[in-house]
């Protein structure tokens, strides 16, 4: 009997396959098949919708409820759209100290808040002890379109940014269970993207919030979308000092942790100077970095290239697996 | 105030484009001098992993060095009737609880893996990060039969076998180890013997030699006056490991040099190897590819066997006729064949369905073929 695993949900290969194979046949339209992060409906509206089961559900540099409202706020930004109103629907195990839910409340409303989106309908759900583990939340978000995805207009020359560090997110959780007894000042980077939205006016041509799979996996699959491969330097990706320390010790490749505040740009050549300026002077992104540009001299179509620090050539592949550290 | 000034990072050094542009311009000086190119294994899959994931595998065949994986992967050499003998127990007998690390709990067998394999109602598998963690389950759960399929090489031996001092020490009765702990310098000499495979030089594990100590590997040059490095994990370190061995050919002294002496001294680590001697003795072990090897495995010393799950639970541990058809692990692992060359490799088998360990492990030589290499693969 074939059994759902893990890593059908866990962004990489597997997800897009299930996606790919079971999803999109099931529902085919004109609107889901695109597979952006959000759907891009009549009137120029955009629709997205997340659900939340992170553990645990407070963690270094957030919660469950930051979460909710940065990751589907964060989903809309990079399809063009500016957030403007969010759903909020929660399920609850029978048991959870009513603190942590207002707790929870109160993340949610300051980040929705911070992101001048307002929660405008929702849903309550109780499930007996032992059949949720503590909050699962769903959201969904609504906005206004203020600039459109252009991936068929990427051409060589044009610039790949990242918008800061990348890996935070992924590495605080993992530590935050405690598996790995190693304690280390890495924070969640969960945050909201809403200051990228006038890029797409000056020169965006692709954006994407760089999530489960990571850095190398949101390269992999952009190099799938477009028709010229990708080169990036390793050198150039900024990573934080306690991360970097971090994933040393526990050999874990920080190309594929996940971030939640962070998001990959392609920009033209052109404009890329300047966008880079202006993400650097904004203190959410003062760490932003141009790490590599769209090639025709390197690489085939498809493929997405690392140049590490020691000069050689690699390839980047999506997440295969749910990471685990070396064993010997 | 002036700001605090930041200690240099770690290992830049050891990753610079520059230091290993040095490195191969030299390596491929002595190339040259040698008049040919030259095969070299890596015996340890972390070495594998470095020279693929700096990209550095394609830069060492310009300069005339081939890169060959050896059997340096305890997860793809264990054999599949270990993960039979403990997939029978835990699906036939009620509290059990089998701990293992993460890779070993992928590998696919004739009864499947330890992940899809359903266990008798109160018994469980359970992934742990470090040998300490089976421990500590025994402790936690003491209405369990607590079982460590424990498997690793010199580097984790003796990390394995401190558990079951541990619980004697705490009169922890309900715990018990599943040994598949394999040792280094025999295989290096069955591959050898066995003159299967051309191989110019060696270079040894970086961490088994921490615990071993140079000297373990004296044989390789003065019996078969095959040249070899110790060296370490960063890609500076290994390039310095190819370096040694390419002046030794050229100079027909074949040694064992040390390349990584920030970590490993000629006698190695005495309180492990001690450790190791007063619990473990040899036996004659399988190896998954090698075949059977004199001294090769090591196992409980019979004052230890209450802590034995071979003995406490009467497993079977006995070659199966099973085998997954078409599979060539056995022959990457001895270096005859690269991942490549297998008919199965990036088809058939792949990271969401392995079809056999090397596919499996994070140090498998096919794993970090497919995930790191461009190239004329998949699709």
């Amino acid at each position: 009997m074939k059994l759902v695993s893990l890593e059908m949900g866990s962004g990489g290969r597997l997800m897009q396959e299930f996606i790919k194979e079971r999803l999109l046949p099931a529902f085919k339209n004109r609107y889901l098949q695109v597979l952006h992060d959000s759907a891009l409906l009549p009137a120029g509206l955009a629709l997205t919708t997340d659900s939340y089961t992170v553990d645990p559900i407070f963690f270094p540099g957030g919660d469950i409820g930051t979460l909710c409202v940065n990751g589907t706020v964060n989903d809309l930004v990079v399809s063009g759209a500016r957030p403007e109103y969010l759903s909020l629907a929660l399920i609850i195990e029978e048991g959870l100290e009513m603190s942590s839910l207002e707790r929870i409340l109160r993340s949610v409303r300051k980040t929705a808040a911070r992101n001048r989106v307002q929660i405008v309908t929702g849903d309550t759900k109780v499930v007996p002890r032992g059949q949720a583990d503590r909050i699962y939340i769903n959201t969904a978000g609504i906005g206004h379109m203020v600039g459109r995805p252009q991936p068929e207009k990427i051409k060589p020359g044009d610039k790949i940014l990242v918008t800061g560090t990348v890996g935070e997110h992924g590495l605080a959780i993992m530590l935050a269970r405690n598996s790995f007894r190693l304690s280390s000042r890495v924070r969640s980077d969960c945050a909201p993207l809403v200051f990228l939205l006038p890029l797409w006016k000056k020169g965006a041509l692709w954006m994407r919030d760089i999530t489960r799979g990571g850095l190398a996996t949101v390269l992999s699959e952009l190099a799938d979308r477009i028709s010229y491969p990708l080169l990036v330097e390793e050198t150039r990706i900024p990573f934080s000092r306690a991360l970097k320390g971090a994933v040393e010790i526990l050999g874990i490749d920080p190309l594929y942790l996940a971030c939640e505040g962070r998001a990959l740009l392609v920009v033209k050549e052109g404009d890329a100077g300047r966008a880079l300026r202006a993400l650097r002077n904004n203190h959410a992104s003062g760490q932003a970095a141009i790490i590599g540009e769209v090639q025709d001299k390197i690489g085939r179509k498809g493929e997405a290239l690392l140049r590490t620090s020691s000069g050689g050539l690699r390839l980047l592949e999506p997440l295969t697996s749910e990471l685990l550290p070396r064993i010997c | 105030m002036t700001p605090k000034k930041k200690s240099p990072e770690l290992f830049a050094e050891w990753r610079s484009g520059s230091t290993v542009r040095n490195l191969l311009k030299t390596i491929s000086g002595e190339i040259i001098a040698i008049k040919r190119p030259i095969r070299i294994m890596e015996v340890c899959g972390t070495h594998t992993m470095t020279l693929h994931r700096a990209g550095l595998k394609p830069l060492l065949r310009e300069a005339g060095v081939e890169m060959v994986s050896g059997p340096g992967c305890p997860v793809c050499i264990t054999p599949d009737y270990y993960h039979e003998a403990i997939i029978n127990l835990v699906t036939s007998q009620k509290n059990i609880l089998a701990a293992t690390f993460g890779d070993m709990t992928r590998v696919p067998t004739a009864r499947g893996s330890l992940q899809t394999t359903v266990p008798f109602p109160g018994s469980e598998i359970k992934i742990v990060y470090s040998p300490e963690e089976a421990l500590e389950l025994a402790g936690k759960n003491p209405g369990k039969e607590v079982i460590f399929f424990g498997a690793g090489f010199e580097t984790t031996i003796p990390a394995i076998a401190h558990t079951v001092k541990k619980a004697a020490e705490k009169k922890l009765t309900n715990f018990s180890l599943l040994a598949a702990l394999w040792l280094i310098p025999p295989a290096i000499e069955a591959i050898l013997k066995s003159g299967e495979v051309a191989i110019d030089g060696f270079i040894y594990p970086g961490h088994v030699s921490a615990v071993i100590g140079q000297k373990a590997y004296t044989f390789v040059a003065e019996k078969f006056g095959v040249p070899g490095a110790i060296a370490g994990f960063e890609p500076a370190d290994v390039l310095l490991g190819v370096l040694s061995v390419s002046r030794q050919i050229r100079n027909g002294r074949p040694e064992v040099s040390n390349e990584y002496r920030r970590v490993v001294r000629t006698d190695g680590n005495p309180l492990a190897l001690t450790l190791m001697a007063e619990m473990l003795q040899p036996f004659a072990a399988d190896w998954r590819g090698l075949g059977r090897i004199q001294n090769s495995g090591l196992k409980l010393k019979p004052a230890w066997k209450e802590y034995d799950a071979t003995t406490r639970f009467d497993l079977k541990l006995k070659p199966s006729r099973s085998h997954i058809s078409g599979c060539r692990c056995g022959d990457v692992l001895k270096g005859l064949i690269g991942p490549l060359d297998c008919p199965l490799f990036a088809r058939a088998c792949n990271p969401d369905h392995p079809l056999g360990p090397c596919m499996v492990s994070y140090e498998g030589a096919c794993l970090i073929e497919y995930k790191y290499s461009s190239g004329e693969k998949k699709k």
